[in-house]
């Protein structure tokens, strides 16, 4: 039997490399890509000694949409599987000020995921096989006032892949749309976390690993965050926009 | 953008595995060597590992390395054994991932929670000094950042001042990044385990001698033991298991052991249960334990090499205040003289040591390691007032048989007693002067002036 194999798309990011790990621990070859992706050699002997398994790196931009068709052509093998785990949570306060900034927001979550993605749908569809999974945010489940930039692009990936599922589903092809909560990473190193409502790296790669094996569509990692979003969710808009949140 | 804030990180509080002494230190746990690179600048730093040193060793107020992102498999030879890894991976990692595959590091602490940087750092020894050496043997070369952000390479033969100082340097000469060395080939993760009974010092040294070919051998001494059964021991010896020595069922898997469930202890445990009297029927029951229990067996390596790991953390049960551990070698025309002499007075003092452990190293010495050829006792003790002064005068005694102290475990030595019991600190200093001795700097080096 062939092994599968799975690429992670931001596979510096800190849920990126906890992926990787995880599903080379199962026997997955993995491919690594990033940009300034020299970094990635060292990750890719690491994962062969560890796990035994092919691990080969690439260097990815998801701001440079015109690269991403060759790139997925100069992959060794067309992945059994893709992730997105790029993403960029910015300054809100910050980006207000300066537009160009919040566009980039936009773009690093959003508009890299649809493009990459929405390429690899097509050669997903041909093969007739292939899962997509993406990590969005709870914070995409509405806009608030403190974070709604990086929110809207996350909003934009949990309904382009709610429709993507859709589409896709008659072609066999799985979408996985993850909505991880807080998660001690370099992007949240600055911030100070509630511990009940915070996750790791390891336990997020955990649960997208099952959540792959079991076929689901939405992962909250930590159920709680479920029915906070639902909660929060049902505040009419001319009380929720009083709210400092 | 990414905002990396880099504000100032708060103190917090930081101590050795001996939890004594603690500091307010300012502690950073960098993920590249960028990062690395930028936190050089300016201070005074010292690498930190995994905190297995009891004392001081790997704490700088003002900057603390964690190194323990560092932490890839870099490269291995399935023809030779040898293995290159960043230093922060742990001791752990590299038995789990490699000895299924028939590699075992060739010396090993008394636990496996600890990095490769920091075994070279203290160049630890085994219960196979005799044979094998320390840790510093087996490694083939070193890369070394140094406070300009510059990679050096060392080895025997580049830049060879630096690698022999590195070796058992305790992290003054120069933040270690990656390590290539040499594992040795097993057959199996099984160890031939033999156990003897000593009566008393006299037998514990001939046992010791006639024994020492075995490739593992450590004695267990009850501290308590006055009189006639002073220094009355367990030895365990230990040989690595090839394949046909193996039971049936686990011939056809040579490398399979079953993981333990690991014990955690919830709070430091009170008071009562480490006084005194509890120490000492806890030792005398361990000696009668191991009379009854079987003489040779067959044990797999987490059992043989590491008992203490079973409890994570295990250095809570000594209570709030902590614990240090004496750890000295004497040379062997004086061991024996020597270490009765130790024993009686902690035999006589109302001091509770959990654990006495004795070992016989062999002729190999490093520019600054610890080991030498001769005995080594190594020695629990509560924190408190007795027990401090207590180790003062066990200083005193090593002083006068010219023995010398092991510094991964020390945490409360005096300036003037380290430098009587080992001379080689002058070459070290003239080493570091001017230049490493102002970046890299520990709280211990700091009070011993390293
Ligand atoms: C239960 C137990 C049993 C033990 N048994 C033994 C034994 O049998 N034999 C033995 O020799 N030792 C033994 N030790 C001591 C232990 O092996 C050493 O203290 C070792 O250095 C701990 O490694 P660490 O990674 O925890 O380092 P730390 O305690 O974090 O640091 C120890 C020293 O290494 C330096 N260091 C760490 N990483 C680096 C780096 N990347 N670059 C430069 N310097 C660095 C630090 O500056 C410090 O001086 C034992 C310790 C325990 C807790
Ligand atoms: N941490 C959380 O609390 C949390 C919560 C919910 C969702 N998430 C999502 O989880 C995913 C992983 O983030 P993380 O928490 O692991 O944070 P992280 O370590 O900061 O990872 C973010 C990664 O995105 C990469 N990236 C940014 N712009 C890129 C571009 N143009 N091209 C390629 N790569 C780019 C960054 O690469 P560089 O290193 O090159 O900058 C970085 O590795 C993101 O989608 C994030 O939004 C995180």
């Amino acid at each position: 039997m062939t092994r599968k194999t799975v690429l992670v798309l931001g596979a510096k990011s800190d849920i990126g490399i906890a992926l990787a790990h995880r599903f080379a621990k199962e026997g997955y070859d993995v491919q690594l890509a990033a940009r300034n992706s020299n970094r990635l050699k060292e990750d890719c002997f690491d994962i062969n000694i560890r796990y035994g398994i092919n691990a080969t790196f690439y260097e990815f931009d998801a701001l440079d949409l015109n690269s991403h068709e060759n790139f997925i052509l100069s992959l060794k093998k067309t992945p059994d599987i893709a992730i997105y785990a790029i993403g960029a949570l910015g300054n809100q306060k910050e980006d207000e000020k300066n537009i160009k900034q919040s566009i980039e927001i936009i773009r690093t979550n959003f508009e890299g995921l649809v493009s990459i993605f929405g390429i690899f749908a097509n050669y997903f569809k041909k093969r007739g096989s292939g899962t997509l999974i993406g990590i969005s945010s709870v914070a995409g489940d509405r806009g608030r006032g403190s974070n709604y930039i990086y929110g809207s692009a996350k909003a934009g990936v949990s309904t382009f892949l709610s429709g993507l599922r859709n589409s896709l589903n008659p072609f066999g092809i799985h979408v996985i749309t993850v909505k991880p909560g807080f998660v001690k990473t370099k992007m949240t190193s600055h911030l100070k976390l509630p511990k009940k409502l915070t996750t790791n790296p390891k336990i997020v790669a955990n649960s997208i690993y099952y959540a792959y094996k079991s076929r689901k569509n939405i992962v909250y990692i930590k159920p709680i965050w479920k029915y906070i979003m639902q909660f929060i969710k049902v505040i009419p808009e001319s009380f929720f926009k009083k709210m400092k949140l | 953008m990414s905002s990396k804030n880099h504000n100032i990180r708060k103190p917090e509080l930081i101590s050795g595995w001996g939890l004594y002494p603690r500091f307010s230190a300012r502690k950073e746990k960098p993920t590249s060597i960028n990062e690395l690179k930028s936190l050089l600048l300016t201070e005074t730093l010292i690498a930190r590992g995994n905190g297995r040193s009891y004392g001081d060793s790997a704490i700088n107020k003002v900057k603390t390395i964690d190194m323990r992102n560092f932490n890839r498999f870099l490269y291995f030879d399935k023809k030779t054994g040898l293995l290159i890894v960043e230093s922060g991976i742990l001791l752990k990692d590299i038995i789990e991932i490699l000895l299924p595959k028939g590699w075992f590091p060739p010396v090993t602490p008394g636990t496996k929670y600890v990095t490769i940087g920091g075994m070279v750092a203290a160049d630890v020894h085994g219960k196979n000094h005799y044979k094998y050496g320390t840790f510093g043997k087996y490694i083939e070369w070193i890369e070394i950042i140094n406070h300009q952000g510059k990679i050096i390479k060392c080895s025997r033969d580049e830049n060879t001042e630096l690698f022999f100082w590195t070796i058992g340097g305790m992290g003054l000469t120069g933040i270690i990044l990656n390590v290539a060395f040499f594992l040795k080939p097993v057959t199996t993760a099984w160890i031939k385990q033999r156990k003897l009974i000593a009566n008393n010092i006299e037998q514990t040294f001939k046992l010791f001698e006639s024994n020492k070919d075995f490739t593992y051998l450590v004695a267990w001494i009850d501290c308590y033991s006055k009189g006639k059964s002073l220094g009355r021991s367990v030895l365990l010896l230990g040989e690595h298991a090839k394949k046909n020595e193996l039971e049936y069922s686990y011939k056809k898997a040579p490398f399979k052991t079953h993981k333990k469930k690991k014990i955690k202890i919830p709070i430091f445990f009170p008071k009562f249960v480490l006084s005194n009297l509890s120490v000492k029927i806890f030792n005398s029951l361990n000696f009668l334990f191991s009379k009854i229990t079987k003489k040779n067996k067959i044990v797999d390596w987490d059992t043989f090499f590491y008992p203490l790991d079973k409890i994570l953390n295990w250095n809570k049960i000594y209570g709030s205040r902590g614990f240090a551990q004496f750890q000295c070698v004497f040379p062997l025309s004086k061991s024996k003289e020597a270490i009765i002499e130790l024993l009686c007075l902690i035999s006589k003092s109302k001091s509770s040591s959990f654990l006495a452990v004795l070992k016989r190293f062999g002729n190999h010495e490093n520019y600054f390691s610890f080991p030498r050829e001769g005995y080594s006792l190594a020695l629990d003790f509560p924190i408190n007032n007795e027990n401090l002064s207590l180790m003062n005068s066990l200083d005193k005694i090593t002083i006068k048989y010219g023995g010398r102290f092991y510094l991964a475990k020390d945490s409360r030595m005096k300036k003037e007693i380290f430098e009587k019991s080992d001379l080689r600190i002058k070459k070290f200093r003239a080493f570091r002067e001017n230049e490493l001795d102002k970046h890299f700097k520990s709280c211990q080096s700091d009070r011993l002036k390293i």
